[in-house]
């Protein structure tokens, strides 16, 4: 599997993007211990228009490129973390469903359902507005709308593995239903549910950039979507100060995908767009 | 008669990374007009890449490295794609395994056959019709006028089959090659398909490639006969010759691995019931809405049977005859509707769940399919010691015991700390009946344990369930749609059919007596066995 997923250059070139990314937003203390929102030089300084300011600086005199490397922190943040909790909270359920199915199934999806016909970003201000906007709350906000998938594709997977005769041989063996279906059932489910959550990091990147850019992000925190956000107003006379933070993230989103589709076609070799006549 | 089809030296090359550099290996074959050549082998002879090369149907990576194949004066295995396909379907013609997903099932069984004419461009809207429904009565198809607007999904294995066999007959082609064709069907259903073949090679005059792992079918049909294993010809000759006096030590071991032509020796019973089932009943309630009654089907319909303690008791039917249903029953993988099931003089089908899980080691089940009935990520050693330590029994007894059992069966103690995928489908087999064991049950339920099998592996875990019966005195419940499989193991066979038990009766009664009109029938349908001339084996 690990050698089908390196001989995948895209999924290489997304893995080599990603740990860059990664990389960043680890040392940024370490090249900027200044922080991000710390004022370093004169306003709206164009790109290498003046030493150790490879960026430039933002309306307040920001450099560009410290706040790139703490957005990097919280983009990234804000995507794992948000991706586990939606995790948390669509697996068990979606498992719940698929397993047991009747009444446990009809009730589970109908509270999906309940979610799903929202649509989610109006649903993520809704519930940014209603708590205080802060990262913790932001994640929150962003886990909530973002597990029904998770719910859908655990139960539709759930419910394929449970039909396979080593769930009956289980069951003759006198295992409880529980314990089959976290030991004998989930662990074959995993693959498409670690495809899915990389994709579903990126999403989350995108949502949270979406909230920053509407001023609706942790005002104590700075982001990428914040950057785009703060620097609308001046975008004909300023672009740099909007373009580094979208190429930022292009590149995580992109090589969060990269990754995805890596892994998805290195678990199901067989549905591989790759190697067909 | 002319030759239709010269193979010579055809070597196909498998991508880098398989298990072996040459699917097919210098093979040459004829075929002449009219002529049946069966080409017979085990899964991974390289039987089926062979006609598939001739159909141009090879899959990606897999290529012809060598040899030429003459058809019509040309080189099929070197034509152009245009030309291959223009050839296919006019004069060559492929009729596959599995007549479900071989057939479109959003498309109406008449426009499929049209199709083949409109793909050649033959004939006008209302010919193409008028032909369709000459083809689907020439293939025996009851009522033509119904089954040219019917889907693929509303008629039965072996009326798709003849379906196929429609289409593949509808521009007269002179050569066509059958994969398997019968594999998937019932035995009653596969001898009206090998009839039907037999009676349109007759008709048409066409050649016929026939592939089938199955020696029984090659004695019903064959003209000629191929041996193929591991991708190179090992054995070929007029059918009678091979048959009859095989000269290649492989043949001659397929041959014997064929249960057929001798009945084992009856064994005496024990009084001492493992498993009584009592009008046993189940019925499976599908549909039904607001406006469609529900549709019931009695797969199990007030069956009483008994297994005695140390007995095999083959249960037969076709598919469809409710005999998975009983098996599932009786282990309570599925709750019966009424009836009792006692083993050990406790009804299992009265149990609570928590009951129920109490006394489940009483009755275990070896499962068909042996890619599916163990979990792949996890290790041989938790698949055989779950059940135990869940039972109570300290951990390392269990795998003690474990470690004996794939000795017992086998496949050597140090299996234990392998994955499943590291085994073939015989020796999973033989996990699979090492996991029953573990349990110490009263009744092994064996449902087509080998019907997933090639020849030469069936024969040998028949072999060790034989062994098994005498070591241990197993009792087994030993369910098979294969009659000449039962006759090899089983003690007492009962046949079902629709869900209700037809006959029952020692081995020697049902093959050489039987009673009932339908064992007759199933008999009768066993290919390439005569159970007149049956020998018993002397005391």
């Amino acid at each position: 599997m690990w050698k089908r997923f390196r001989s995948n250059i895209g999924a290489m070139i997304g893995v080599a993007l990603l740990a860059t990314v990664i990389v960043i937003a680890l040392i940024a203390p370490l090249l900027y211990p200044g922080g991000p929102w710390q004022m370093v030089q004169r306003p709206f300084l164009a790109p290498f228009s003046v030493d150790g300011l490879p960026l430039g600086t933002d309306t307040l005199g920001r450099n560009v490129a410290a706040q790139l490397a703490y957005g990097a922190r919280v983009s990234l943040l804000v995507g794992l973390v948000s991706t586990l909790v939606a995790l948390l909270i669509g697996v068990p359920l979606g498992a719940l469903a698929g397993f047991y199915g009747g009444y446990v199934d009809e009730g589970a999806m109908r509270f999906t359902e309940f979610f799903q016909t929202i649509p989610n970003f109006a649903l993520a201000i809704v519930l940014v507005a209603i708590f205080e906007p802060t990262l913790a709350s932001i994640t929150l906000a962003i886990a909530i709308v973002s597990w029904p998938p998770v719910a859908r594709l655990v139960r539709a997977e759930v419910m394929s593995v449970r039909t396979r005769e080593f769930v009956d041989a289980a069951r003759l063996a006198g295992l409880s239903k529980p314990r089959i279906l976290i030991q004998q059932v989930l662990p074959n489910t995993v693959s498409p549910i670690i495809v899915m959550a990389s994709l579903m990091v990126a999403t989350a990147i995108l949502l949270e950039s979406s909230l920053s850019f509407l001023g609706l992000g942790d005002p104590n925190a700075m982001s990428w979507g914040y950057m785009i956000g703060a620097a609308r107003t001046v975008i004909r006379t300023s672009w740099w100060l909007s373009f580094f933070p979208g190429i930022a993230i292009v590149i995580t989103v992109l090589a969060l995908n990269l990754i995805g589709e890596g892994l998805n076609d290195a678990f199901n070799p067989h549905l591989s767009r790759k190697g067909k006549a | 008669m002319s030759t239709t089809l010269t193979v010579e030296h055809l070597t196909i090359g498998l991508p880098e990374g398989a298990d072996r550099p040459f699917a097919v290996e210098d093979v040459s074959l004829a075929i002449e007009k009219g002529e049946i050549l069966c080409v017979v082998g085990e899964s991974g002879s390289g039987k089926s890449m062979t006609a598939n090369a001739l159909m141009g149907l090879l899959p990606p990576g897999v290529t012809v490295k060598a040899g030429r194949a003459m058809f019509e004066g040309r080189d099929v295995l070197r034509l152009p794609e245009a030309e291959k396909q223009a050839l296919r379907g006019a004069s060559t013609a492929m009729i596959f395994q599995e007549p479900m997903t071989a057939l479109n099932p959003l498309m109406r069984i008449g426009e499929q056959i049209s199709e083949v004419f409109a793909a050649h461009d033959r004939f006008t809207q209302a010919e193409r019709r008028a032909r369709s429904l000459d083809l689907i009565r020439e293939v025996g198809l009851p009522d033509p006028e119904k089954i040219i607007r019917a889907y693929p999904f509303q008629l039965s294995g072996g009326q798709r089959q003849r379906a196929m066999i429609a289409m593949a007959l509808a521009l007269e082609p002179k050569l066509l090659i059958a994969d398997e064709p019968t594999t998937a069907l019932d035995v009653t259903t596969q001898a009206q398909i090998l009839k039907l073949i037999l009676d349109l090679r007759e008709k048409h005059g066409m050649a016929v490639m026939f592939i089938t792992h199955d020696f029984g079918v090659v004695a019903e049909i064959a003209d000629q006969v191929i041996v193929m294993r591991e991708g190179k010809v090992v054995e070929r000759g007029k059918a009678v010759d091979v048959l009859e006096n095989p000269q290649h030590d492989y043949t001659r071991r397929l041959l014997d691995a064929i249960p057929t032509g001798k009945l084992p020796k009856a064994r005496v019973l024990s009084e001492v019931p493992a498993l009584e089932i009592k009008n046993l009943r189940k019925v499976f309630r599908t549909g039904g809405g607001l406006f469609k009654p529900v549709r019931e089907v009695r797969a199990v319909d007030d069956v009483s049977l008994t297994v005695a303690s140390g007995e095999v008791l083959g249960l037969v039917g076709e598919s469809g005859s409710g005999k998975s249903t009983l098996g599932r029953t009786a282990v309570r993988l599925v709750t019966p509707d009424g009836g009792q099931v006692l083993v050990g003089g406790t009804d299992l089908a009265a149990l609570s769940e928590e009951e129920l899980r109490r006394q489940r080691n009483k009755v275990q089940m070896v499962f068909q399919d042996p890619y599916a009935s163990l979990n792949p990520r996890q290790r041989i050693m938790r698949a055989l010691t779950d059940g135990p330590i869940t039972r109570g029994v300290p951990k390392a007894q269990a795998q003690a015991k474990a470690r004996e059992l794939l000795e017992i069966v086998g496949l050597g103690a140090d299996a234990a700390q392998r994955y499943p995928h590291e085994f073939s489908g015989g020796q999973r087999q033989r996990i699979g009946i090492a996991r029953a064991l573990a349990m110490e049950p009263d009744l092994i339920i064996a449902d087509e344990a080998v019907s997933a099998l090639d020849v030469s592996i069936q024969a040998q875990v028949l072999d060790l369930l034989r062994e098994l019966r005498e070591k241990l005195s197993l009792s087994i419940l030993f369910i098979t749609h294969d009659l000449r499989v039962a006759a090899q193991l089983c003690d007492r066979i009962a046949v079902m059919q629709k869900g209700k038990l037809v006959e029952i009766g020692t081995v020697h009664e049902i093959f050489l007596a039987p009673k009932q009109e339908y064992t007759r029938q199933l008999l009768a349908a066993v290919p390439g066995a005569d159970w007149d001339q049956v020998q018993v084996e002397p005391a």
